[in-house]
């Protein structure tokens, strides 16, 4: 019988397996995997690995098995209803100034310090708050970190800014979390290849640590969810961002010195690339030229390095851009590795094109499948000449800092101060008559460069948003006449913190803006501090975003107008039509601790006080007429108590013979060492403490 | 008539120093204010909490005009009807909006305030003047200055006396008293909460209980702590104003001695001291004390006129906060915040600190341990001091000032004016001295502390806390030593008034 039994099951189970193999076929899940380069003006070279996984819609209601997609992040998706989710891990600040802040490689990956979180939940709104709350502490167990702090809801937001979406966003952030390999490895674990295969052999832990900079980010994305799941599929994109310095060869001739050094994969990992990921399809290595960066070679380019034909086998004949050779010029050297490829930027508008000074990026790329561990991928840069170049930049460069001494009270500064080379600012520069202002302004009907500000500060710094001030170029202005909205959320003690979200309009002229707040300092119970409170507290930095401004970037064949279409979902991801953001520094704040060793000395303390409030009060209304006369009599009749008084007025010089003198000294010697005992508490405190 | 003419006489200049003091003390406000000092105490934890702080009403009228809620965020926790009085003045003088840096809005503001304390100095002298007539009225009646006025025109007397009154001392003492100005210049609400007390004790005085019910209900609606003055206003409004224990009328000791007296009087010199006598029998159970009766109508007066003031200011709060907040939310941000001791920013009680350090577990027990402080010796109090409504009021607002959960310099501005009207009474306080020297050291100490604290990191949070433990010991000795010395002065008013009835026999 029970052979019989276990045979059944045996069969249901193969009938599941079979019915599961049948749906698994009319659905493709993919996985792809990519890595960018690009090398830095200042000699670093950015690294962006991106792993993308897509699930397609589930057709049916129920248990499923994936051949790719990580089953934990499916669960996720599945019980929280989450449309959209971002977590980053960033160790390190961006360099916007250095490494550019306006392409989408930038934007999207340049996070705050610590830990940032946002969700946007397709749930009833009532639940919102509490689905946010598993969340939090689901990601926590998931990848290792202390994410489960983001359910407190006194650190998070509820932004205004819905990114364009339907359901429910929440925000937080958490600014002092260190970031670690620990991050690292559950995060790996979602890779259907981990680290034994494909670009994320590369990821040798004490490269990557070491770096200038490291954001270890996932954003997931759903569509609307109906009872079986999201109906739009879920795409995972896992990506790491570093900023890595290749280190300078130990001798360095003199000529050389002023040169970028030299960089290859090998170099900056220490390790090579052998092979992409079984599970991949599709595994591609990008080297990014930026269009400054193109300028600069052509411009260093002599003309007996003009048209040196390629010998590799191309798509077009006209691989070479203008008057570049992108593998050997005047410039560097491409190392090791020839491009399968060569793509170049398209011009998102006529107008851009017509610009001479903005020169379309390059990017080369290459196939990784066709390396071997006998002839491993090793791109790299060999510079020859010295070749400035600035990055693409915001309008508007940002800093925050603090004002203000001691720990009453301060103010919070945000200063913008207008790039020279900024996109928006060069558009106002070639249209001085404002003629062509419609074509500059890719707002239509724009009056000025407009500016998101979205900042959250936890409630223990008490903004007085009455006094927010703005100043446009030293001149203060009214916030009405500057603000094209604005959206205030006030602290609440232990609840919830204070958002302020605002867009400014300002003139395409404004060379500074600067924001001030001010606030008073809040006072924390002893058991509200972090271990190291006189460490200070950090603020989350404040976002800015530049809503004129998109960052989408696509590419095409060189030579060619038209856009080609590359459904990679690299290229999808660069398609996208993001936001320039801008993430300010956190902030440090210290606040006035109290004594943390001594809360049963003030307790005491503050109970004698109390006590002899209480006591006395009472003891005076206690006191009858009849009851005092009978003391008195007492005092007077025995000669015991007078003995001590006569002993001090003796002391003092002074008869105490009359009864009278008796009379009103016993309460005053009371009221001395009651005097004495508040003046004994109060040294003891400040001398002994 | 030589008497007549050295009474208008003493009377102009008692009015020309009266008045001289009122405009003092206007001119230092305001070249104290023309001075800046009001930036310079405008945050400073003396002189505003969290409850009466202008900054934060600002905030309040900025978030209201912006059409949020005032008491969204926990930054305002005053009352709507404050804000509707003084928003436009405060949130136009840091108007960002529309950056009206007007100089009119600012003295507004100014006058506003100088205003509040100049009608509360004048309710304070004429409460003074009224208690010391009863003062007078009573001391003849017990026969202890029968000598001074005579008896029969004593009331009219005593109203245009020639005196220097207990009332132009408490009215000058309050308006010079530097916690009454730093507060009125410094960005606080407290001298038009400590107005509004004064008004409902004028009122109770005066016996016009509409008035009295007006002012309790609004001075419990802007501070809270005012609410457990409801028993010396009843007290006033049906004993009278502050006398001696009715007891001491029908005691028979002195019943007897007056007895004794009126019998060998009558018997040797006819009609001569057969008056006060008299009317010593006869204020017992008529003039002074009302019956039973009329006592109970007079507090159900009283407590229907709070109630309908009460309706009124709720109706009122409710049109000011529109649909911006609900009553509720005002309950919450105010009260409750009150209540729950919530910001725990230092200030000059003690509960701070304690609730700063005090485990989690224990704050509810403890809360509840302080508030009932307060409300634990009203009874008491009211039993003992039941004859002395003015003196209890003064105790009540003492000790209300010492537990408070936010209080600050305002507060004992009140409760020294207060204190002042009993400045007869209390002619025997003992250890004035080492108490104003005591006040003058933590007025001094108290900023340096926590300047070492909060500003140079070079001291911590005990030193300043120190000085709050000083402070509140301070507090409790004059209120036990004022308690004690009228208790003493009772005491001593039955023995006079017994030997003196004895002696005149």
């Amino acid at each position: 019988m029970r052979k019989l039994v276990s045979l059944f099951l045996a069969l249901a189970l193969v009938f599941h397996v079979i019915r599961v193999q049948s749906q698994r076929l009319t659905e493709e899940e993919e996985f792809s995997e990519d890595l960018l380069l690009r090398p830095l003006p200042d000699g670093k070279v950015l690294a962006h690995f991106l792993f993308t996984n897509l699930l397609p819609p589930v057709k049916s209601h129920g248990h499923h098995h994936h051949r790719l997609f990580p089953k934990a992040i499916y669960q996720l998706v599945q019980k929280y209803h989450i449309q959209q989710m971002e977590l980053s891990f960033t160790q390190g600040r961006w360099d916007y100034q250095r490494w550019g802040a306006l392409d989408p490689i930038t934007s999207a990956n340049a996070k705050p310090i610590g830990v940032e979180l946002w969700a946007v939940f397709d749930v009833p709104k009532d639940k919102v708050d509490a689905t946010w709350r598993n969340l939090t502490h689901a990601l926590s167990g998931l990848f290792c970190a202390s994410i489960n702090f983001l359910e407190s809801p006194a650190i998070v937001a509820t932004p205004g800014l819905q990114r364009g979406v339907s359901g429910y966003l929440r925000y937080g952030a958490l600014p002092r979390e260190a970031v670690c390999t620990e991050n690292l490895t559950p995060w790996l674990k979602l890779l259907p290849c981990r680290d034994k295969a494909g670009l994320t052999t590369l990821l040798e832990r004490p490269r990557i640590y070491n770096g200038h900079y490291h954001s270890l980010r996932i954003h997931l994305k759903s569509g609307e969810f109906n009872k079986n799941g999201p109906e739009g599929g879920t795409s995972l994109r896992q990506s790491l961002t570093l900023v890595l310095k290749p280190s300078k060869s130990a001798v360095v001739p003199e000529r050389l010195k002023s040169l970028h050094s030299n960089w290859s994969l090998y170099l900056l990992f220490k390790k090579s690339l052998v092979g992409k990921c079984p599970l991949a399809s599709s595994s591609q290595v990008h080297l990014e030229l930026e269009g400054s960066l193109v300028k600069g070679l052509q411009n260093h380019a002599t003309t007996e390095f003009l048209f040196i034909s390629l010998w590799f086998d191309v798509a077009d004949e006209s691989q070479i851009v203008d008057k570049l050779n992108v593998v050997d010029n005047p410039g560097y050297l491409l190392m090791n590795a020839l491009p399968n490829r060569i793509l170049k930027e398209i011009p998102k508008s006529e107008w851009e094109e017509e610009q001479s000074v903005h020169v379309p990026c390059l990017l080369l790329d290459f196939e990784v499948q066709d390396y071997s561990k006998a002839y491993p991928l090793n791109v790299g840069l060999s510079w020859r000449a010295p070749i400035a170049w600035v990055p693409r930049q915001g309008p508007f460069r940002v800093t925050r800092f603090l004002t203000g001494s001691g720990n009453e009270r301060g103010s919070i500064a945000i200063v913008l101060k207008a790039n020279s080379e900024s996109y928006l600012r060069s558009c106002s520069k070639f249209t001085p008559e404002n003629k062509d202002a419609q074509v500059c302004a890719l707002d239509e009907g724009a009056s000025g460069i407009d500016v998101t500000i979205f900042e959250m500060v936890p409630w223990y710094v008490r903004l007085y948003f009455h006094t927010l001030k703005v100043v446009l170029d030293g001149q203060q202005v009214a916030l009405r006449d500057v603000a094209k909205w604005m959206r205030v959320s006030p602290s609440e003690d232990r609840k919830s913190p204070a958002v302020l979200e605002m867009q400014l309009q300002v003139p395409y002229n404004t060379s500074v803006i600067s924001l001030t707040v001010e606030f008073d300092k809040g006072y924390l119970r002893i058991d509200e501090h972090p271990p190291d409170a006189n460490r200070g507290f950090d603020l989350p930095s404040a976002l800015f975003t530049f809503p004129q401004l998109q960052t989408a970037r696509s590419y095409g064949f060189v030579n060619t107008t038209a856009n080609a279409v590359f459904d990679q979902p690299f290229f999808q991801t660069l398609l996208e039509e993001q936001l320039v953001q801008i993430y300010s520094e956190n902030l440090l704040v210290h606040l006035a601790t109290p004594d943390f060793s001594m809360p049963y000395n003030v307790i005491t303390f503050t109970m004698t006080v109390l006590a002899l409030y209480f006591g006395s009060l009472l003891n005076v209304l206690r006191r009858r007429l009849g009851e005092e006369e009978r003391l008195q009599a007492k005092t007077t009749g025995s000669q015991h108590a007078g003995k001590l008084m006569t002993l001090i007025s003796k002391y003092f010089g002074k008869r105490s013979d009359s009864k009278h003198n008796v009379q009103t000294r016993t309460p005053l010697l009371k009221l001395v060492l009651i005097i004495s005992v508040a003046a004994g508490i109060a040294i003891y405190y400040i001398l002994g403490l | 008539m030589q008497s007549v003419k050295t009474g208008t006489g003493s009377m102009s200049t008692k009015m020309v120093t009266l008045w001289g003091g009122l405009l003092l003390s206007v001119a230092i406000r305001f070249l104290l204010s023309a001075m800046g000092s009001a930036s310079l105490l405008g945050r400073r934890l003396e002189v505003v909490s969290p409850v009466t702080s202008l900054t934060r009403l600002a905030e309040g009228q900025w978030l209201k005009q912006l059409g949020l809620s005032p008491y969204a965020g926990s930054v305002y926790h005053g009352s709507p009807l404050l804000l509707s009085l003084l928003g436009p003045f405060i949130g136009n003088r840091r108007d960002m909006l529309l950056i009206i840096e007007s100089e009119r809005s600012d003295l507004c503001s100014f006058w506003v305030f100088v205003a509040a304390d100049l009608i509360g100095a004048l309710l304070l002298r004429s409460m003074g003047e009224s208690l010391e007539s009863a003062h007078i009225h009573h001391l003849s009646l017990l026969g202890l200055i029968s000598e001074q006025i005579p008896t029969s025109d004593s009331k009219a007397k005593s109203q245009g006396s020639g005196r220097w009154g207990t009332g132009n001392t408490a009215a000058l003492f309050y308006l010079l008293n530097p916690f009454t100005i730093a507060v009125c210049i410094g960005g606080s609400t407290s001298p038009i909460e400590n107005m509004l007390t004064i008004l409902a004790l004028y009122g109770a005085i005066a016996g016009i209980v509409p008035l009295a019910g007006f002012g309790w209900a609004m001075a419990t609606h802007v501070g809270m702590y005012p609410a457990i003055l409801f028993i010396p206003i009843a007290c006033l409004l049906a004993n009278g104003p502050d006398g001696p224990p009715s007891k001491l009328y029908k005691s028979p000791e002195l019943v007897q001695a007056v007895h004794d007296r009126d019998g060998k009087c009558s018997s040797e010199s006819g009609n001569f001291h057969q008056q006060p006598a008299m009317h010593v029998i006869k204020s017992s159970n008529t003039n002074v004390t009302l019956s039973l009766g009329a006592k109970c109508l007079v507090v159900l007066k009283l407590i229907m006129w709070s109630a309908i003031s009460w309706l009124c200011i709720l109706g009122l709060c409710k049109f000011s906060l529109h649909e911006h907040a609900s009553l509720h939310d005002m309950w919450s941000e105010t009260y409750r915040f009150i209540l729950t001791v919530e910001d725990l920013s230092p200030n000059l009680g003690v509960f701070w600190y304690f609730f700063t350090e005090v485990f989690d577990f224990f704050r509810p027990f403890f809360i509840m341990v302080f508030h009932s402080n307060i409300v634990f010796m009203v009874m008491p109090l009211t039993i003992r001091l039941h004859h002395r409504p003015v003196f209890l009021a003064f105790t009540l607002t003492a000790i209300s000032s010492m537990l408070k959960s936010y209080p600050s310099v305002g507060d004992a501005a009140l409760y020294l004016g207060l204190m002042c009207l009993c400045i007869h009474q209390l002619s025997g306080l003992q250890y004035f001295y080492l108490l104003l020297n005591g006040y003058f050291f933590t007025a001094i100490i108290g900023p340096v502390m926590y300047n070492l604290w909060i500003w140079r990191g070079t001291g911590n949070a005990n030193f300043y806390f120190a000085m709050n433990l000083v402070y509140a010991t301070l507090q409790t000795v004059l209120i036990v030593e004022s308690s004690s010395t009228i208790i003493r002065y009772d005491r001593n008013l039955k023995k006079q008034s017994v030997k003196r009835s004895r002696t005149s026999t």
